[in-house]
């Protein structure tokens, strides 16, 4: 389950898809819309998340392949929301399941850093005051 | 011949289009497609350093030759997450 996806999201679903038999562990993220950004000191209403949908799925999957290269065996499930994403509510999920939970905290710590620096997604910033601006990742690939 | 330019955040609202046909020269380059957009542009043209092309959904330098029919992308920063 490797996806952009346009309604709400639920931690759920990728546990389910990720659950085995084998894996003593599942470790998930969810990073949810803050009330304050890091460039900016009004007050973030929602996020509009944009992407290029075609690269942003094989970049998802080809992080995926990376994290089972790297801390496998292992599932990972990862949804991304696109649209407007109200304050409060989760915008990108993740699970990693595991045979033991050392892979599967470093497996998903890597799934989500990779996922800020290298997948075609931006986001809006949309403020109280009805202005909005677009802000890049620190970590985003110049 | 022509390609088939995608604008994504920033760069969308700037050249004002997400999506455009657009007509090149045989030979042109995406260096050459991103001169033609920013050349009345500052703003566009300011973006360059912090832009990356994709052509046909794999990233691409700035040297690379079109062909027709190509779709190019225009890439700013990314901010997923």
């Amino acid at each position: 389950m490797i996806a952009l996806c346009a309604g709400p999201l639920a931690l759920e679903p990728l546990i389910a898809a990720v659950r085995d038999d084998a894996h003593g562990a599942i470790v998930t993220f969810l990073g949810v819309t803050r009330a304050t950004s890091n460039g900016d000191s009004r007050p973030v209403e929602a996020l509009e998340y944009e992407a290029y949908p075609a690269m942003a799925q094989a970049e998802m999957e080809a992080i995926a392949a990376e994290a089972q290269r790297r801390f496998g065996p292992l599932r990972i499930a990862m949804l991304h929301r696109t649209g407007r994403v109200e304050r409060g509510e989760p915008s990108v999920a993740i699970a990693v399941g595991t045979p033991h939970r050392p892979a599967a905290f470093a497996a998903c710590a890597f799934a989500i850093d990779a996922l800020k620096a290298r997948v075609e997604i931006w986001k809006n910033e949309c403020y109280a005051d009805g202005a909005s601006a677009w802000q890049p990742n620190a970590e985003a690939a110049p | 011949m022509h390609v088939r330019v995608l604008a994504f955040a920033r760069l969308r609202e700037l050249v004002g289009f997400g999506e455009r046909r657009i007509a090149c020269t045989s030979g042109a380059t995406l260096d050459d497609l991103w001169g033609e957009l920013a050349r009345e542009n500052a703003e566009v043209a300011a973006l360059r350093p912090s832009t990356r092309f994709a052509r046909n959904g794999v990233l691409a330098a700035g040297t690379t030759v079109l062909a027709d029919g190509d779709e190019v992308a225009l890439l700013p920063p990314v901010g997923g997450g």
